[in-house]
């Protein structure tokens, strides 16, 4: 299955464009924060952004720790499913994920990554890439 | 104290929320307040706010006198709605005045759920004022106070929980002397820069704020709608031409463009043009210094040009290196104003100017002052502490910290304004001043007259530098309704608040579009009047507060000024200037 890979983020200007488009069209809501990705300074912005997201882990540690059901496992290539109407909000996702790639907003809901790549196209620098998980250009381009 | 509707909240919302915070009570308050059809928000909401809470008729220190900061209502919901709007009273020129900022602070405050922070008071001890949706803390700092900006951004970052989606905005030792052009650092790369608000802050022994943007709202009902709203901005923002010059060359593209038409100043306009613009021209800072972009929050254009210096500070192959924004405006104040013509040279200033916390362009304009007066012997170094000559980069350096600690009473003068200084000293014929020290463009009588009486005294109050780079009528009358039509459009945009960068893709069709589209019907259809009635109301404040236009004259190194249209007409200039003072006197008359 394609995963949604922040191959490039050292082209990062900090738009917030992805997390944005992330909670308008995937979570319905205005945030650059309660969206399958997140883009923070590493430090300051002098230092450049990184990019909090589902990293696609196969098998996925917070699928293993959810007790509902909420969280399962996509077919292939890692990274989880989300069905919101099982979720209680207990949290233990966010735990168990290692690279902090899971936010619960003030209700407790989770967000996470579900990999259907809509925050791609808003990209202005191209940090972004839908494909498969181990194919993503993270080579430069030559500029033209 | 924690928000009454946390992120449940609408987003949308036809009150404004406005945080109120008293530094000497040390009391925090939220109120709603009507009035979104008439006051918009940003400029107009800022514009209201100090009508409410501000008084003209006491000085910018009196510790009542309200810092205010306002976004819009498209602030976060589309491109390029990224500024925040401060409004305060200038140390400057005591009067109501307006400064804009872009970086992550607007959106930080629309996700703290605020449309308008209002700080008034004084605090006993300088302070951190630090908020969010969900927190509201003023921390005391005494150990930051004489930190420089950067500095203190390091160590705000380590105090203060919240990483990532937060804007910090910090003064400088300049803000803490009372230059009367000292900015407030916003996230390190963007300023709300002109005008003296960071001295404001430092009279409040306020030394930073930082705003945690951690609410999140739900779409406004429609949603299909707003969604391909900002579909349709964002292709034009990012797959036309329409910004491209903006990531480009950026606006430093601007300087060769100015050189070339005999409208760039050189050593205190002593020129407008040299043949050592390809040192400090956007395309040689693009070739040779550029190392990356950064954008504002909200905004893929991506126009923050970041340059790259390197300095060897030891023997043995010792070096540093620094990051240092650079824009049009920098690089002619810092560069070709001080007759710099190297441009590693001129980031070195600029990196000495942003750690003061001054603002780029008074302060090199004032040192541009400074040089001439020198070279003519009306102070001597007895009163500069350092030698300033054109061109020589070290002195500079040193005048930039006396500058921003005020280090003797010519350093204190002079942070006060250069007319001011020329007041005392002598010189006020070659003080470069419209209205404040200006700004980069010697385009002719159009941009002199506009730059000298307009309400933020800046080139962004019009288009005048643009009309003057082409053959137009010397019609005074015209060209007055001209000035005011084109401030009562930006007063809209700016209430947005939109990046004026962006005024070619927010038509007022378009932005009455994007209101409708999130709910806003009543704004949309109201927007051409409260823009007239959002520019009349900052005249009336601007007035209340002493401002006489009449009496706002152009100094006269503006009349030996030589343009590619050859020498200025001095005659047309003293008829458009009576005639934009007049109009404005009528625009700011009480209703």
């Amino acid at each position: 299955m394609k995963t949604l890979i922040a191959a490039r983020m050292d082209r990062c200007i900090g738009c917030q464009s992805c997390s944005l488009a992330c909670a308008r069209l995937v979570h319905k809501r205005l945030s650059w924060y309660t969206a399958g990705i997140r883009i923070g300074s590493s430090g300051g912005i002098s230092t450049g952004f990184e990019a909090r997201v589902c990293l696609a882990c196969d098998p996925p540690p917070c699928a293993a720790a959810c007790p509902t059901g909420s969280l399962t496992p996509r077919k292939s290539d890692g990274g989880v499913k989300q069905d919101r109407s099982l979720c209680i909000r207990c949290g233990r996702c966010v735990k168990a994920c290692p690279v902090e790639a899971i936010v619960q907003d003030e209700a407790g809901s989770p967000y996470v990554c579900i990999h259907c790549g809509r925050c791609v196209a808003f990209c202005p620098h191209d940090c972004l890439e839908l494909g498969e998980k181990n194919g993503a250009r993270v080579g430069q381009e030559v500029p033209e | 104290m924690s928000a009454q509707t946390p992120n449940t909240g609408p987003g949308i919302r036809h009150e404004f929320r406005v945080l109120l915070v008293d530094l000497s009570t040390r009391r925090t308050h939220i109120v709603l307040l009507p009035g979104r059809e008439t006051y918009l928000g940003g400029s107009g909401l800022a514009a209201m706010l100090f009508e409410k809470y501000g008084d003209p008729a006491a000085p910018w220190n009196d510790p009542a006198q309200p810092l205010i900061f306002a976004i819009g209502p498209l602030t976060g919901y589309y491109p390029l709605m990224s500024k925040t709007v401060c409004g305060f009273l200038s140390p400057y020129h005591g009067q109501y005045a307006e400064s804009h900022a872009g970086g992550r602070g607007a959106l930080a405050l629309r996700f703290a759920d605020m449309d308008a922070l209002v700080i008034t008071g004084r605090a006993s001890v300088p302070c951190v004022l630090s908020i969010g949706n969900r927190h509201m803390e003023i921390k005391d700092a005494p150990f930051l106070w004489g930190k420089d900006v950067f500095t203190t951004g390091k160590m705000i970052r380590h105090m203060l929980s919240g990483s990532g989606h937060r804007s910090i905005w910090r003064i400088g030792p300049a803000g803490e002397n009372g230059c009367a052009y000292a900015c407030i650092n916003v996230d390190t790369y963007r300023h709300f820069g002109r005008l003296g608000s960071g001295a404001v802050m430092g009279a409040k022994n306020l030394k930073a704020i930082a705003i945690t943007g951690d609410a999140s709202f739900p779409m406004p009902a429609g949603s299909e709608a707003y969604a391909k709203d900002f579909q349709e901005v964002f292709k034009l923002v990012t797959e036309t031409s329409m910004m491209s010059k903006y990531h480009d060359l950026g606006t430093a593209g601007n300087v060769a463009a100015l050189n070339e038409l005999k409208s760039l100043p050189w050593r205190n306009l002593q020129a407008t043009t040299d043949a050592g613009i390809d040192g400090i021209s956007g395309e040689k800072f693009a070739k040779d210094m550029l190392l990356r972009n950064t954008a504002c929050s909200g905004c893929p254009v991506g126009c923050i040009h970041i340059g790259y210096l390197r300095e060897k500070f030891m023997a043995d192959n010792r070096y540093l290196y620094r990051q240092v924004a650079y824009d049009y405006e920098p690089i002619f104040s810092l560069g070709s104003m001080l007759g710099m013509t190297d441009g590693f040279g001129v980031l070195g200033l600029m990196d000495a100017v942003e750690r003061e916390g001054l603002d780029c362009m008074s302060g090199g304009v004032a040192l541009a002052w400074a040089t001439e007066a020198l070279e003519k012997g009306v102070i001597t170094e007895a009163e500069t502490l350092t030698p300033l000559k054109f061109g020589e980069a070290a002195g500079y350096k040193a005048a930039i910290r006396h500058l921003g600690a005020g280090s003797n009473e010519f350093y204190q003068r002079l942070a006060q304004g250069t007319l001011k200084a020329a007041a005392h000293y002598g010189g006020a014929d070659y003080a470069c001043v419209l209205g404040q020290e200006m700004a980069g463009y010697a385009t002719g009588e159009t941009f002199f007259v506009s730059e000298t009486l307009s309400f933020r005294h800046s080139h962004l109050d019009s288009s005048a530098y643009s009309a003057d780079q082409k053959q137009q009528d010397k019609d005074a009358p015209k060209i007055v309704a001209g000035f005011v039509k084109d401030e009562a459009s930006r007063c809209v945009l700016t209430s947005m608040v939109g990046c004026l960068f962006a005024r070619g893709v927010y038509t007022p069709e378009r932005l009455g579009m994007a209101l409708s589209s999130l709910g806003y019907k009543g704004v949309a259809e109201n927007l051409d009047a409260a823009g007239e009635a959002i520019q009349k109301l900052r005249w009336r404040l601007r007035m209340r507060s002493g401002y006489a236009p009449m009496n706002a004259t152009i100094p006269k190194r503006y009349s030996e000024v030589v343009t590619w249209k050859g020498g200025i007409d001095t005659v047309y200039m003293e008829e458009l200037r009576k005639t934009y003072a007049a109009k404005l006197m009528e625009l700011g008359r009480e209703e």
